[in-house]
């Protein structure tokens, strides 16, 4: 099912670890989903000295994690924040279509992280470089059910995590297929 | 190199006696049972003797037996052929929450006919309690259908209990066994049941060999119209060389009942016991005492199914989770979710099945190699991180 890069990575993991004081943490994703990951940084000179994190998740979520760090690591944050999910997934060799969203996640954590060292820094707020890629939420509720990855008008596919999807006509709210109501109104889904 | 494969539910050898008689029949023995010469005469016996070794496993006639391709298949059967052929009794269905997909799917599929299920939920440790169908029963109810042994937790169900209620109510009882029959002892007569899944691939036949028990009198819808093979209630030439398989492992599984049943529990048990002190903060799923013989189940606090999957496998052990990772759907077991497990609990999912030829050995290696592979996944866990802080603070 994995390439032998992923299960490299998952078997002998870069970086793990916690870095208590570290200047900026990153956490993305929740148990109840099966993948969560916390990143932690230290940045020295506008560089990643140090990057290090802690994975719950499956073998691609961990072998995700390692790599991201260790692509992240020495690099400035400019650099960093460029550092897409789709760069991670091909450097992996490739994950199963339905482990896509795992690889967003180790970016958006690592991202997540800088972004809190910023603020940290300067109370400013930066884009992440993997988010801005994303078609703005027209309304609050377009999210995939699953993954929370904004979702345009008309997806019947969530383009991260390959759920599939249904619409509920009532709300507009978008579920997975085979639901039988609508998880945000209630509604009966057909 | 040791090795452990704890996943019997999902595959297993077959037994090399089942394979010995099954293979003249892929070759020497070619006939098609409808034949009435001799080539076709001696496939039609070898098709008796397995549905008379299949009859005698389960304690029923050999006429209630009709043969079919998987447990999927005879659950659908039941199911949709039930419900169809008695619908004047009414439309509804009742089934447990933590069914097989084969059966709740197929009334599901029974819904868009107009009919209307009812779940019965279970409790934590995935009981079916009797009173709740028999609350649940209306006059509207047409069939009943309550697992009879749940493999994802190991929980064997009241059902014998369950089918005496339906039975007062003149309402039909279907129970997925594919998980019990050749396992635990199944008597379909003390049982009272009406009609009974059970697939030979669980007790060391073949894939592609099931049965659903019919008790006789019982009107049936057939799924798959043709010939007249089944009695009439299941179309198609039959797969003769699995189904003589299916009836050698049959023979075999009543044969080494008693002792196996006691063999395995007693593994089976010092495994459970075994993970349980040798690791902080692990589940045992289903029940402690009523559960299969050769099934232990497991949520690992902090740590996801999917990942323990991969690093048991590169130590040569197999087994299964109900992780959402672990599932194409990426979502965790409907069973583990009907228990009221907390989703992120459920994340660390491990279900093993012992094969029969388990000893002390693997169980042996097991708890050798898993404690290590629990820390080393709970040293990278946030959520472990998380738990010995929140520890920390409270001491």
């Amino acid at each position: 099912m994995y390439t032998d890069k992923v299960m490299e990575h998952f078997l002998h993991p870069r970086n793990v670890g916690t870095i208590p004081d570290a200047d900026g943490v990153g956490e993305v994703g929740n148990p109840v989903c099966g993948d969560m990951m916390t990143f932690y940084i230290k940045v020295k000179d506008g560089r990643l000295e140090d990057v290090k994190f802690q994975t719950f998740g499956c073998g691609a979520a961990i072998a995700v994690s390692s790599l991201v760090s260790e692509m992240a690591r020495g690099k400035t944050l400019e650099e960093a924040m460029k550092i897409t999910n789709q760069q991670v997934a091909e450097e992996l060799g490739g994950l199963p279509p339905h482990k896509m969203h795992c690889s967003n996640l180790g970016a958006d954590a690592l991202h997540k992280a800088i972004e809190n060292y910023l603020q940290k820094q300067s109370g400013e707020k930066v884009e992440p470089a993997g988010k801005s890629q994303q078609p703005e939420a027209q309304e609050e509720h377009l999210h995939c059910p699953f993954c929370d990855f904004v979702l345009p008008e008309n997806a019947q596919l969530c383009a991260r995590c390959q759920v599939k999807l249904i619409r509920c006509e009532h709300c507009g709210d978008y579920n997975r297929e085979g639901e039988e109501t609508c998880r945000h109104c209630g509604a009966g889904l057909v | 190199m040791n090795g452990f494969y704890a996943d019997k539910q999902a595959g297993a050898p077959v037994r090399p006696e089942v394979l010995e008689a099954m293979l003249p029949y892929f070759s020497e023995n070619f006939g098609n049972p409808q034949s009435l010469h001799s080539v076709g005469q001696k496939a039609a016996r070898a098709l008796k003797t397995a549905r008379e070794q299949v009859a005698r496993l389960i304690n029923c006639q050999q006429e209630e037996i009709i043969f079919v391709s998987s447990g999927s298949e005879a659950n659908n059967l039941a199911i949709k052929g039930l419900a169809l052929a008695n619908q004047a009794r009414g439309q509804q269905i009742i089934v447990s929450a933590i069914e097989h997909p084969s059966v709740l799917k197929a009334a599901k599929f029974l819904e868009k006919l107009g009919f209307r299920t009812v779940q019965i939920p279970v409790d934590h440790q995935g009981l079916v309690d009797p009173g709740k169908v028999a609350e649940a029963i209306s006059p509207e109810t047409v069939l009943v259908s309550v697992m009879m042994a749940n493999s994802e937790v190991g929980t064997i169900e009241p059902v014998a209990e369950i089918a005496s209620l339906c039975r007062s109510k003149g309402v039909l009882f279907h129970t997925d066994a594919v998980a019990a029959v050749g396992n635990i002892p199944v008597d379909v007569r003390a049982m009272g049941l009406d009609a009974l899944s059970l697939a030979a691939d669980q007790f060391g036949g073949p894939k592609g060999a099931a049965a659903l028990y019919l008790r006789k009198g019982t009107k049936l819808t057939p799924l798959m119209d043709g010939g007249v093979q089944e009695n009439n209630r299941r179309a198609g030439t039959e797969n003769v060389p699995a189904l003589v398989g299916l009836g050698k492992a049959a023979e075999l599984a009543l044969l080494e009942m008693g002792d196996k049943v006691r063999r395995l529990t007693a593994l089976r048990n010092r495994l459970i016991e075994g993970v349980l002190n040798s690791l902080d903060e692990v589940i045992l799923t289903g029940h402690p005492q009523k559960r299969l013989p050769h099934q232990a189940s497991f949520c690992v606090k902090f740590v996801e199914g999917e990942a323990m999957l991969l690093s048991l496998d590169l130590e040569g052990i197999q087994v299964a989770s109900g992780s959402a990772c672990t599932s194409r759907s990426l979502r965790i077991s409907h069973v583990l979710a009907a228990m009221g497990l907390d989703p992120s609990v459920a994340q660390g999912s491990l279900v093993l099945t012992l094969l029969d030829g388990t000893g002390d050995r693997e169980i042996d290696y097991f708890l050798e190699k898993f404690p290590p592979v629990v820390r080393r996944l709970r040293e990278m866990s946030p959520l472990y991180t998380k738990y010995l802080q929140e520890k920390r603070n409270v001491h």
